[in-house]
């Protein structure tokens, strides 16, 4: 098993690079964003661009760029959005906005999606499952924006119980802070909510009707004993690892509803980078999200390995 | 001689005592009572027994024919946007002019204003009363407040109303050359529609000039209409000849006064001698109602927008066609284009597998670690000044699109390759190539035509998204596209929620009978893959 996992992380780590570097190249082929002779900084800008090798060649620039991130952490300064602050930082500053609404709406929506998944997955074929997976399948085709802006339309207009975009500020644990967060979390919860829905419904249904189930009933346990012990922990092998991927997706948030309801995260913090353009502050984001994404996939393929011993034995061969 | 007694001795039959059962009969297998179908065939009829698919790919016909029509029935261009009419909502002047009245009236303009004093309700209806077209479509409440007014306590009524947003714009400026002036009239005089109204001026009415809408006699500098002992408004229309002359020298070198022609329509209760302009420093300002003056500007159409404006101006009705025009046909492309590439490529890497396999799985790998807006972005860097945004924006879309058709052809080509058809058509020799594609290939082409069906709405909905979030700009290229209508209507929300309501239905329309038709086309043609979700 260990020597399963040091590949998998070998190997995405190797992914990384190779996309990272990628990036960079592509990236650094365009031409760097312009300073104005009247810019009081303009010689600093020159003397830094120069020390990074922008006349040099992109591989040298690479290389350039992955010593100063091994030895000093450094992934460069920003062009345009904050001129001269370090990416890294407005990173690092942008993180709890994104992680803080993620994290509330996977928090509530996790355990209501299951239940409901359950639920339909129990009453299998009754009205019951009929409209928890009519909905689910309206909720999963609809892009987010369109409830984004029903929630922002009824309860922040009509109904006036929210305010329209998240409160200014970094004091995130405020229960004012708290309310200005609750439509962004709505809108985020519908995805995840019926996502998990959907997972766990198929899950156990197939379950329910596998044999064993059979067997455990012609054992002599009732239905509620079955159900419990053999057929959710059964479904849980599914629906667990994509649990934990949902907690590292938590960083990388959603850039349309960030933008939607100005949540000053991540997910804007890129937007932005693109628009101004920002090419520094784009690398930085690029190597975020590829690392998130990358590290969601193998931690959801670990865990499947971690859960079920029978995939363990699978990967082995 | 041995004479057969016994039927039941076989063993001496003379020749002679044989004869032929069915010399001349012809021999035919019973013929089938049933007819026989095709693979196709019953997955269609499995397909129609699933009501909410048929009815999903009713919705996408009816979609695409309204994305296909709209833009030629409504004869307004998407790049026409109008500077006053926007985020107006839909207005059809034939059924506002029968319904207005009625609260079910969709098309009427409808704006309602709520706490209108009784002064701004004249002020509405004398709006009407100048151009006939009369903004007040319903009160639809109204209540009483007590006020203080000079010491002493009062009742005051308010009224809730619905206007026409259309009708309430009433009379604007615009200052207009004399050629203008004159073609104004001559369209007055084709279409005996009244656009030119007769001029006021500012010392007549308090000395008020920004408000185009005053031509009665008003109270006070606000402009509170004043009326007479019948309560009717009295007009203040200027009567002084002057304004539509103005002095040049001629030939002679002498001072001269020219007149500025007007020869048209005159309102009704017009004397004969209201002015209709006021000439000023080579031009004629004049005051037209906005309405038929938007009928003269674009050629005796009138504003009838189906689905209202947006803040930008432009006609929705036009604009979600043509919008949902792009989406559907670049969705089309980008799901053929990566359904060709994800097939070879999963042929390939099905059929061959091993080493081969285990590389093109790594550069698959590699390629959807890469986010998709990434991707996206560095294209529109790169490529859109080369080779033009919409090219670049389908690179996009094909980089990483692939590997999902890609990793379905390569499971089923694992599937077939190892069966006894294709051992035996390498036995007689067909090269890999035949086998690829002309025995393994077929065999998968039901799962990964409906897994296509499903593709489509996901393409939809990433360009939607891209185009909302303004990464990628398709507005100079189509005037429009349903992500950047959405994100206009989310500007101006409150004030007209029309602007985001319509093309939000649509797009959720689109993508939910998307998704049911795939599903349905799915367990069609894969029963046996019914009700597993992926």
């Amino acid at each position: 098993m260990l020597k399963y996992v040091i590949q998998r992380v070998v190997l995405m780590l190797i992914t990384l690079f190779i996309i990272t570097g990628m990036c960079f190249i592509l990236i650094r082929m365009l031409p760097p964003a312009t300073v104005s002779p009247e810019d009081p900084h303009a010689e600093i800008v020159e003397l830094r661009r120069e020390a990074l090798g922008y006349n040099k060649p992109l591989l040298v620039q690479f290389g350039i760029f992955l010593k100063s991130v091994f030895t000093k952490w450094d992934w460069g300064v920003s062009d345009k959005l904050y001129v001269g602050r370090d990416v890294f930082k407005m990173l690092y500053q942008k993180m709890p906005a994104t992680v803080l609404v993620n994290l509330y709406s996977i928090l509530i929506s996790i355990p209501i999606g299951i239940i409901l998944g359950i639920i339909a997955a129990l009453k299998k074929n009754t009205w019951i499952d009929h409209t928890i997976s009519t909905l689910t399948m309206v909720v999963i085709s609809v892009p987010s924006f369109v409830y984004a802006f029903v929630i922002q339309y009824l309860f922040s207009y009509k109904l006036g119980w929210f305010p329209f975009l998240m409160k200014a500020g970094t004091d995130y644990f405020t229960w004012e802070m708290f309310v200005s967060m609750v439509p962004a979390i709505m809108s985020l919860s519908f995805g995840v909510i019926a996502g998990f829905t959907r997972t766990t419904r198929a899950e156990l249904t197939e379950v329910l009707t596998s044999e064993f189930m059979l067997l455990a009933r012609t054992k002599g346990l009732t239905k509620a004993q079955a159900t419990v012990r053999h057929a959710f922990r059964n479904c849980m092998v599914v629906v667990l690892p994509s649990i934990f991927g949902s907690f590292i997706g938590v960083m990388s948030g959603s850039l349309i509803i960030e933008k939607i309801f100005s949540i000053p995260g991540v997910g804007q913090l890129y937007i932005n980078s693109i628009n101004a353009p920002d090419y520094p502050m784009f690398i930085m984001n690029t190597f975020f999200y590829t690392s998130i994404g990358l590290a969601a996939s193998i931690v959801v393929d670990l865990s499947y390995g971690f859960i079920d011993p029978r995939i363990r034995m699978g990967s082995k061969k | 001689m041995c004479v057969i007694m016994d039927n039941n001795v076989y063993e001496h039959i003379p020749a002679e005592q044989f004869e032929f059962q069915q010399l001349n009969a012809e021999l035919h297998d019973q013929k089938l009572e049933t007819k026989s179908r095709g693979y196709f065939a019953d997955a269609m009829i499995r397909f129609k027994k699933n009501k909410s698919s048929v009815v999903a790919a009713w919705i996408i016909l009816f979609l695409v024919m309204f994305s296909i029509i709209s833009p030629l029935v409504s004869g307004i261009s998407v790049r026409h946007m109008d500077t006053v009419y926007k985020s107006h909502p839909p207005f059809i002047k034939a059924v506002a002019d029968k319904f207005s009245d009625k609260n079910w009236c969709f098309w009427d303009g409808g704006y309602t204003h709520e706490s209108q004093s009784e002064s701004q309700l004249l002020v509405w209806n004398a709006i009407g009363e100048e151009t006939g077209l009369n903004p007040v479509n319903r009160v639809l409440g109204e209540t009483i407040q007590k006020e203080k007014y000079r010491g002493q306590w009062r009742d005051v009524k308010y009224y809730t109303i619905e206007n026409n947003k259309y009708y309430e714009r009433g009379v604007v400026y615009r200052t207009v050359s004399y050629e203008e002036f004159q073609r104004i009239q001559d369209f007055q005089n084709e279409t005996g529609v009244q656009v030119i109204y007769p001029y006021v001026e500012a010392k007549d009415i308090n000395d008020i000039k920004d408000n185009p809408n005053i031509w009665y006699q008003v109270k006070d500098a606000k402009g509170t209409p004043a009326v007479d002992a019948e309560g009717n408004l009295i007009p203040a229309y200027s009567t002084n000849p002057s304004l539509l002359q103005y002095k040049e020298y001629d030939d002679n070198g002498e001072l001269v006064t020219v007149e500025v022609p007007y020869n048209s329509l005159r309102i009704e209760n017009d004397p004969g001698n209201y002015m209709y302009g006021y000439v000023r420093s080579g031009s004629v300002t004049i005051r037209v109602c906005y309405f038929t003056y938007y009928q003269y500007v674009n050629e005796g159409r009138l504003p009838n927008y189906v689905f209202g404006t947006n803040s930008l101006g432009q006609d929705l009705f036009t604009a979600i066609g043509v919008g949902a025009r792009f989406s559907l046909i670049f969705a089309v492309v980008v799901s053929a284009i990566n359904l060709c590439i994800g097939a070879v490529y999963g042929a390939i890497q099905g059929y061959y597998g091993g080493a081969i396999d285990l590389f093109l799985d790594r550069v698959s790998d590699i390629l959807s670690g890469v986010p998709f807006i990434v991707v996206a972005t560095l294209f529109k860097l790169h490529l859109a000044a080369k080779v033009g945004i919409v090219p670049s924006f389908i690179f996009a879309f094909i980089l990483t699109g692939w590997i999902g058709m890609a990793a379905l052809t390569r499971k089923q080509f694992y599937r077939f390759k190892g069966q006894e058809f294709v051992l035996a058509a390498r036995t007689l020799g067909a090269s890999d190539w035949r086998l690829m594609f002309k025995h393994v290939f077929p065999n998968s082409l039901g799962t990964i035509v409906t897994s296509c069906a499903l593709v489509i709405p996901g393409v939809i909905n990433s360009e939607t998204n891209l185009t909302y979030l303004g990464i990628i700009n398709l507005q100079e290229v189509f005037g429009t596209s349903i992500g950047v209508l959405l994100s206009q209507g989310q500007t101006s929300m409150t004030s007209a929620p029309h602007a985001m309501l319509f093309p939000a239905i649509f797009i959720a329309l689109l993508l939910i009978s998307f998704n049911l038709f795939g599903n349905g086309l799915r367990d069609a043609f894969n029963p046996s893959m019914r009700g597993v979700e992926d």
